[in-house]
C-alpha cells in the first residue's frame, strides 16, 4: 500500500530532448512537462511529510459526479445532445468509486434515470442524446451502458429491442461499417457502438456484422494503431474501438497485433506516465483508459495475460496530475475537470490495479469488463437476461 | 465547457425571444419532456437556449420547412453546434426549399471556424460539397484550419475525403513537405505523405527507395522523432526484402548505433530486424537472437525503462520463437473475450 513512486530525479532525467530542433510539437511538449514536473515535485515534497499521500479523493470525486448526475451548469449546453453519455459517465464513475462492500446504488434515483432514458428512446428505434432527439449510435451505446449499470428489470425492459435492431440495420453500410446516424458519418466508433449494443442486448447476428471485421482491419495504419477511417492517422480512441470489435468478434488475429502492441506501448509518456492519443501529441488523462485497455486486449490476443504497460507510472499520472482539488478528474494540469475525463481516468486507474501494487487508492476500484467498460458482473447479468428473454417479435 | 461564449458572441441587446415575435405567434412552442419529477443530468439552460429549442421542437413537430425554420436552426446551432438532430433537420429544409448551397457553404465555413473539433459541422460541410459537386474550395479551406491546428483530425479527414473523391492529389506532397519543414514532428503530415503515395503512384521499388532516402535524412536530423521512424517502418512494409535487407537502412542504423546514438526507436528497429531474421531462419552475425536479447535488455534497463515490461515480453517472445517454431501459437483454450475479461480481473 505504501507509495512506490518513481524517484523525482528520474523524472527530471526523462525530460524531452529537443535535439536542437525546436518545433511547435516540441514547444508544446516541453510546456506540459514543466507543469507536470511541478505537480510531481510538490507531490514528492508532500510525501515526505505524509507517507499516506497521494490519495484518491474518493469523497470529493463522488460529490462532483453526484452533482453532475442531477444538475449541470449552463456551460454544459454543448453536451445537450449527449445527455445519455452524461448518465453513463456518471454512473460508471460512481460504480468504480463505490467500495463493493457498500450497497450500490441509489434505488429511487435509479428509477428516475431509467425514466429519463426512456424519454430519449426514439419511436423508430435507438436512443437520442436527449428527449425528442434523433437516434444516434453513440448516444444509444451510452444509454444501453447506463441501463446495464443500473441493471434492474425496469431498466432492461424499457429497451425496445425490435426497433433497436431495425435502427442498427438502418445505419449499417453495405461493407459492414456503420453510420453514426441516418445519413451521418461513418467511422470506427459506429462499428464499436453497434457491436457493443447488439451483444449486450442479445440482438447480435452474423448477418448484421458481415464484413465488419474486414472493414475495421482496413483502418489499421502503417504505424500499427487504427484510424477512424481508412487512410487517416492512428488514434487512441479509434484504436480501442477497433481492437474491442475484433476481440468481441473473436478475430483479433486478422490485424497485425505485433505492430499494434508496439504502437500502443509507445504512446505511454516516459516523464508524465500517462498516455498520448497519437504519435507526438500531448498526454491526456482520458487515454489512460483508451490506450491502457487496448494494451490489455492486444496482450490477451497474443496470449499474454500480464499488463504490458507501466502501471505504476500511469497510476502516478492519474493520482498526482489528474485530480482536481475540489473533486473531479481531468485531462492534464491546468484543465478543468469534467464527467468524461472523470469516467475515463478512473477507468484507466482501475486497469492499473490489476495484478499490481497500487499507491494511495483506498480500495480496489470496480472490476471492469474491458470490452464494454462496465463492471464484469453487470455485463454478464444483462447478457444472461436477454439470452433468457425470448422475444417473439425479434 | 466551451461553447457558452457563442451566446455572448451574438448581439444580445438586439435579441428578441421567439415567444415575443409577432411572426411566430402561429407556432406552438414545445417544452422538453425530461421524464420523472427529479432532475437527471439536467442542464440549467439559459432563457434564450430554452426559448430557441422550444420553438425548434414546435417547428419539427409540425414538420415546417420554411425560410424562418432554416433561420431558427441557425440560432439553435449557434447555441449548440453539436446537436446532430438540428443539423439533420436543417438539411431536410435545405433540400425542401432548394436553397442556395453556395451560401450554405459560406455559412458552414464560419461555423467550422468557431467549432473546428466537432463531428457534425464537418459532416455538414461534406454533405453540402457532395450536393454541390464542387470541391474547388476544400483544399484551401482545410489548409486555413490547419494553419491554426496542424493536427486537427477532422480537418485531415475532410481533406482526405475531398482529395480521394475528387482526385485532388496534385500539389499535396509539396504541401506535406512544407508542413514537415515547419514541424518535423507533425505526425498528421507524415501520415498524409503515406496516404498520398499509397493512393497515387504506390510504393513501387523506386518510390520506396526515394522515400527511404527522404526519411533517413529526417531521422538523422532528429533521431528521437517517433513519427519519422514509424514512417520508415511503414515504407519497409513494401520492401520485398523485408525490414532487414535494405542496405541503405541497415547501414544507416548500424552507423547511427556505432556513433553512440541510443534512440529507443533505433534499438527497437534493430530488434525487429533480428526478429524477422529469426522468423525467416536467416540469422547472421549481425541480426540474431543474441543481439535481440541484448538490445531488449538495454531498452528495458537504460534506454527505455518505462516500457521495461514490454521489452522483457519481447525478449521472451523472440527467444521462444528461436527455440520452438510454434511458440507464438501456444495459447490457452479460452475464447478471447473470456480471456480478456479474466485479464482484467483483480487477484483479490
Ligand atoms: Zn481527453
Amino acid at each position: 500500500m505504501m507509495a512506490n513512486m518513481r524517484p523525482f530525479r528520474d523524472l527530471v532525467a526523462n525530460q524531452y530532448d529537443e535535439e536542437n530542433n525546436k518545433t511547435h510539437s516540441s514547444k508544446e511538449q516541453i510546456d506540459v512537462e514543466k507543469s507536470v514536473l511541478n505537480m510531481y515535485e510538490s507531490a514528492h515534497m508532500k510525501i515526505t511529510l505524509n507517507r499516506n499521500l497521494p490519495r484518491l479523493a474518493t469523497n470529493a470525486h463522488m460529490d462532483f459526479i453526484r452533482d453532475g448526475l442531477t444538475q449541470l451548469p449552463h456551460s454544459y449546453s454543448c453536451l445537450d445532445a449527449s445527455r445519455t453519455w452524461l448518465c453513463y459517465w456518471s454512473l460508471h464513475s460512481m460504480s468504480l468509486l463505490t467500495d463493493i462492500s457498500k450497497t450500490w446504488p441509489l434505488n429511487k434515483e435509479e428509477s428516475m434515470i431509467v425514466q429519463f432514458l426512456s424519454k430519449c428512446q426514439h419511436p423508430s428505434g435507438g436512443f437520442g442524446g436527449g428527449p425528442g432527439q434523433y437516434p444516434h449510435l453513440a448516444t444509444t451505446y451510452a444509454a444501453v451502458n447506463a441501463l446495464c449499470i443500473i441493471g434492474t428489470q425496469e431498466a432492461y425492459d424499457i429497451i425496445n429491442r425490435k426497433t433497436l435492431k431495425e435502427f442498427l440495420y438502418s445505419v449499417r453500410a453495405p461493407n459492414g461499417a456503420f453510420r453514426m446516424h441516418l445519413d451521418g458519418e461513418i467511422d470506427v466508433r459506429g462499428v464499436y457502438c453497434a457491436l457493443s449494443i447488439a451483444t449486450l442486448t442479445g440482438i447480435y447476428s452474423e448477418k448484421l456484422f458481415d464484413g465488419t471485421a474486414e472493414w475495421v482491419v482496413s483502418c489499421q495504419t502503417y504505424e500499427g494503431g487504427f484510424s477512424g477511417c481508412p487512410g487517416l492517422e492512428a488514434h487512441g480512441g479509434y484504436t480501442f474501438c477497433a481492437i474491442a470489435v475484433l476481440t468481441i468478434l473473436k478475430r483479433p488475429k486478422l490485424c497485425d497485433l505485433h505492430s499494434l502492441l508496439r504502437w500502443l506501448v509507445n504512446k505511454q509518456m516516459k516523464l508524465e506516465g500517462g498516455f498520448q492519443g497519437r504519435t507526438n501529441k500531448l498526454v491526456d488523462g482520458c487515454y489512460s483508459f483508451w490506450l491502457a485497455c487496448s494494451v490489455l486486449l492486444a496482450g490477451v490476443a497474443l496470449g499474454e495475460k500480464k499488463m504490458l504497460f507501466n502501471q505504476t507510472a500511469l497510476q502516478e499520472y492519474i493520482m498526482v496530475c489528474c485530480q482536481y482539488n475540489s473533486g473531479g478528474l481531468l485531462d492534464k494540469p491546468g484543465k478543468r475537470p469534467d464527467l468524461y475525463h472523470t469516467c475515463y481516468t478512473l477507468s484507466g486507474l482501475s486497469l492499473t490495479q490489476t495484478n499490481s501494487d497500487y499507491i494511495g487508492i483506498p480500495f480496489y476500484l470496480g472490476f471492469i469488463n474491458p470490452l464494454y467498460n462496465i463492471s464484469y458482473e453487470k455485463v454478464e447479468i444483462m447478457k444472461t437476461y436477454f439470452k433468457d428473454t425470448k422475444d417473439e417479435t425479434l | 465547457m466551451g461553447d457558452s461564449s457563442d451566446e455572448e458572441f451574438q448581439n444580445s441587446e438586439s435579441w428578441v425571444f421567439y415567444r415575443n415575435r409577432d411572426d411566430w405567434k402561429d407556432v406552438e412552442p414545445v417544452e422538453q419532456e425530461d421524464g420523472g419529477e427529479y432532475p437527471v443530468v439536467s442542464i440549467s439552460y439559459t432563457p434564450k437556449f430554452k426559448d430557441v429549442y422550444d420553438y425548434l421542437r414546435g417547428v419539427m413537430k409540425i414538420g415546417e420547412k420554411s425560410q424562418r425554420a432554416l433561420d431558427l436552426t441557425a440560432d439553435a446551432i449557434a447555441l449548440n453546434a453539436a446537436n446532430y438532430t438540428v443539423w439533420q433537420y436543417r438539411r431536410d429544409i435545405l433540400k425542401e426549399l432548394k436553397s442556395d448551397l453556395a451560401k450554405e457553404l459560406k455559412y458552414i465555413e464560419k461555423v467550422i471556424q468557431r467549432h473546428c473539433k466537432n463531428y457534425q459541422v464537418w459532416h455538414h460541410r461534406r454533405v453540402i460539397v457532395e450536393w454541390l459537386q464542387d470541391s474547388s474550395k476544400e483544399l484551401k479551406f482545410t489548409q486555413g484550419i490547419l494553419v491554426f491546428d496542424a493536427k486537427n483530425y477532422h480537418a485531415w479527414q475532410h481533406r482526405q475525403w475531398a482529395i480521394k473523391t475528387f482526385g485532388l492529389y496534385e500539389g499535396e506532397l509539396e504541401y506535406v513537405d512544407s508542413l514537415l519543414r515547419d514541424d518535423i514532428r507533425n505526425n498528421s503530415a507524415w501520415n498524409q505523405r503515406y496516404f498520398v503515395i499509397n493512393n497515387t503512384i504506390g510504393f513501387v521499388d523506386d518510390v520506396v527507395s526515394k522515400e527511404v532516402e527522404y526519411v533517413l535524412e529526417k531521422i538523422e536530423t532528429v533521431p528521437l522523432n517517433e513519427s519519422a521512424w514509424n514512417y520508415l517502418k511503414g515504407l519497409l512494409l513494401h520492401d520485398k526484402g523485408g525490414l532487414s535487407n535494405n542496405v541503405k537502412v541497415t547501414t544507416f542504423c548500424e552507423d547511427l548505433y556505432m556513433s553512440g546514438n541510443r534512440s529507443p526507436f533505433l534499438l527497437a528497429l534493430i530488434v525487429d530486424m533480428c526478429d524477422e531474421r529469426i522468423s525467416n531462419k536467416a540469422e547472421d552475425d549481425k541480426y540474431n537472437l543474441k543481439r535481440a536479447s541484448e538490445l531488449c535488455h538495454e531498452l528495458a534497463t537504460t534506454v527505455d525503462p518505462i516500457r521495461c515490461r514490454y521489452w522483457e515480453y519481447m525478449s521472451t517472445t523472440i527467444s521462444k520463437k528461436a527455440g520452438c517454431e510454434s511458440g507464438e501459437d501456444a495459447e490457452g483454450g479460452d475464447g478471447p473475450e473470456e480471456a480478456a475479461a479474466a485479464g482484467a480481473s483483480h487477484d483479490v
